[in-house]
């Protein structure tokens, strides 16, 4: 789960990391009285979960409070497309109105996951401002690197380490080892899945702030981290995965107009994939899981069918646990309800495998069935095609 | 011969009295894995079908003499379960939970660094070696005792594999699940190469997915010391950079762990991959020049 630019910044504050003096306002009238408690020169910031603002028209400076009303009401209500939206955009339904800051360098500073040590790595670039996979494309020497030990936390000398490295003047690098060590204490206790203050600035006066802030978290561990939870802003998301998420569905919206239901992520990603190699496109990724009942696959299927651009659904079920009876009959009565009236591929394989056919082929709905993933996905594909 | 669990191995269920650890503890006893211990805190001195419970992990241990355990425990309390194992000194640790925080397991590892317990997953289905020991939630009847190891980081892709395989008369000697977590125990590598001192295993299948760099590291190392042929395939080919494909470690971020690249690694490697989940079965039987 993301969180916005102003909710990471208060979140880091608390914990100590230093951030500009600012708020947040959702009007241009707010937007100019903020800038009058900041003493008029200020920035004004799009609060939405995409990087690329800059570039694309959502960060403006504002000289005086009046400026300052006229750059968020130019914002506010926008469509921001940036490279991290897509085409569609996203709305800007907040600002960020902050102080000016007199910056003499920037730099990043990131926290994530080493996936091949099972640590968490703390990351620096003198490259502040441009993105950290950019830089690791072009330059990967200037990227510095510390593990960090789960039992000790994030030592001073490896922020000193870091700070030297990263050319910091002798007085800052106290104030960069106290940032980094809040920073890895926040990150460790909100359970974040990815930290990164991109530019972090040094400022003329000496002062170490954390001019941009981007904070991901671990959505397994949402049952110790309430107050993260409801940090949650569903306009960001996409309105079928929030449904699905109701249903404990794991569904991912993509481009194509083959809706999917399968059980495991591996055989979802497997079924999409064999989708494309008949020519299809998916619409979608859904796992429904291991045990999945008669009711998640009628909620499953409610939310294939609310995509108006499904042309066809492909069924692949391979059960272990759950029996293909209960799954026909699951799929029959969905099928029934909802009037589905695009085609419908079930491909199953699993305890009581030939009622569950026998269920489907009863059924007297155009269901078509098949024996193999190769075989249902080139029906379904087929199917679909015909119909053009 | 196997890999990590045959007939003499002995089983300990942590979490038995939930839901999930009944019913799998009751469909690998039926399977004929030797399901000799439970373990559920506050719940010692009572039964399941005739399996004795246990209070805490060393005391199971203790009185029946298991050396493996699977964990079925809640996530919130999954890390604690790994960890009170790894301190009982049971050789192999398999975890079944789904959803445990990447921070307890970061803390795992670190505590594991030190014992000598084997974990594999977490959100793993197991560990099979057909007609010996079935550990996990594998449904065992597609299963047949052979010689192609698998190794895997899905779940029912590997079913289905599988199935594919035991359908070519194809037979196993072990699959294992080594799970879709970021952070986890077993790696590829660490099963592939118990899998080329397995007398009883001939070739592997390795499936792997999107996220992470474990296929790349495993097709380096299959390169400089494999003896056996390997036949591999990749899931989320068409997955979308930045989302999170079901499993929590099935994530594409800044441009890397693509399935091209691991796909191209393998093919560097000398690994031949199936171009398609239809066709993982029929890949190893070219492989095996039995086709």
């Amino acid at each position: 789960m993301n969180i916005h630019e102003y909710q990471a910044k208060e979140l880091l504050k608390r914990y100590g990391v230093p951030v500009p003096l600012g708020k947040v306002v959702s009007t241009p009238q707010e937007a100019r009285g903020a800038a009058v408690e900041l003493g008029g020169r200020c920035v004004v910031k799009a609060q939405i979960h995409a990087g690329g603002r800059g570039k694309a028209g959502g960060v403006k400076l504002a000289r005086d409070p009046a400026d300052a009303e006229k750059k968020a009401a130019e914002i506010l209500g926008k469509n921001l497309v940036t490279h991290q939206t897509g085409p569609e955009g996203r709305q800007v339904r907040k600002v960020l109105i902050e102080q000016g800051l007199n910056i003499d360098r920037e730099l990043y500073l990131g926290m994530v996951l080493d996936r091949a040590q099972s640590r968490i790595a703390v990351i620096c670039s003198a490259e502040g401002g441009v993105e950290i996979e950019e830089v690791a494309a072009k330059n990967p020497e200037k990227i510095l690197k510390e593990l960090i030990d789960p039992a000790v936390g994030l030592l001073p000398f490896q922020c000193r380490k870091l700070a030297f490295a990263l050319g910091m003047p002798a007085e800052s690098v106290g104030k960069l080892t106290a940032m980094m060590q809040a920073l890895y204490r926040a990150f460790d206790e909100c359970d974040c899945s990815l930290a990164e203050i991109n530019p972090l600035v040094l400022t003329k006066e000496g002062q170490v702030i954390a001019l941009d802030a981007k904070m991901n978290f671990d959505s397994n561990a949402f049952f110790r981290q309430k107050e993260i939870l409801a940090l949650r802003d569903l306009h960001e998301e996409d309105p079928r995965e929030i449904e699905a998420s109701k249903y404990d569905l794991s569904y991912i919206s993509l481009d194509g107009n083959i809706a999917c239901m399968v059980n495991g992520a591996g055989l979802a990603m497997a079924t999409m994939d064999i989708i494309k190699l008949c020519g299809g496109e998916p619409a979608n990724f859904l796992d429904v899981g291991g045990g999945a009942n008669q009711e998640k696959v009628a909620q499953a299927f409610k939310i294939l069918l609310a995509d108006a651009r499904v042309r066809g659904v492909l069924i692949n079920i391979f059960g272990g646990i759950m029996r293909c009876d209960v799954l026909a009959q699951g799929v029959v009565d969905a099928a029934r309800e909802l009037k589905v009236n695009v085609p419908l591929v079930v491909r199953m394989q699993g305890t009581n495998v030939d009622i569950g056919k026998k269920i489907l082929a009863d059924s007297g709905l155009p269901i078509i069935s098949a024996e193999t993933m190769a075989e249902a996905a080139e029906k379904i594909v087929g199917a679909i095609k015909s119909k053009m | 011969m196997a890999v990590l669990v045959n007939q003499e191995t002995r089983v300990l269920t942590q979490g038995i009295t939930g839901a999930t650890g009944q019913f799998h503890t009751r469909a690998c006893k039926e399977y004929g894995t030797q399901m000799v211990a439970g373990v559920t805190p506050g719940k010692g001195g009572s039964s399941f079908d005739a399996i004795p419970i246990f209070d805490t992990v060393g005391r199971a241990v203790a009185e029946t003499g298991a050396n493996a355990t699977v964990i079925y425990v809640p996530p919130p309390f999954a890390a604690d379960a790994i960890m009170e194992a790894a301190d009982a000194g049971l050789p192999l640790i398999i975890c079944i939970t789904e959803g445990i925080p990447v921070r307890d397991m970061v803390r795992v590892k670190e505590y594991l660094a030190a014992k000598s317990s084997r974990l594999l997953g977490p959100n793993c289905p197991g560990v099979i070696t057909p007609g010996e020991c079935k550990i996990g939630i594998m449904p065992g009847h597609i299963h047949r005792p052979g010689s192609i190891g698998v190794v895997s980081r899905s779940g029912t892709l590997t079913y289905e594999a599988v199935d594919q395989l035991t359908r070519l008369g194809l037979g196993q000697s072990s699959c294992v699940g080594i799970g879709g977590d970021p952070v986890h125990g077993l790696e590829f590598v660490d099963v592939l190469e118990l899998f080329n001192r397995d007398a009883a295993t001939e070739a592997v299948v390795m499936i792997g997915e999107i996220g992470g760099s474990a296929e790349e590291e495993a097709a380096a190392w299959i390169k400089a010391n494999m003896k056996k042929p390997v036949v591999g395939f990749i899931a989320g080919q068409t997955a979308p950079p930045g989302k999170r494909m079901g499993h929590a470690g099935a994530i594409i971020s800044g441009g890397k762990g693509t399935a091209r690249e691991k796909i191209e690694a393998m093919k560097q490697a000398g690994i031949r991959t199936a171009t398609s989940p239809a066709l993982i079965g029929r890949t190893l039987q070219e492989a095996l020049g039995k086709s």
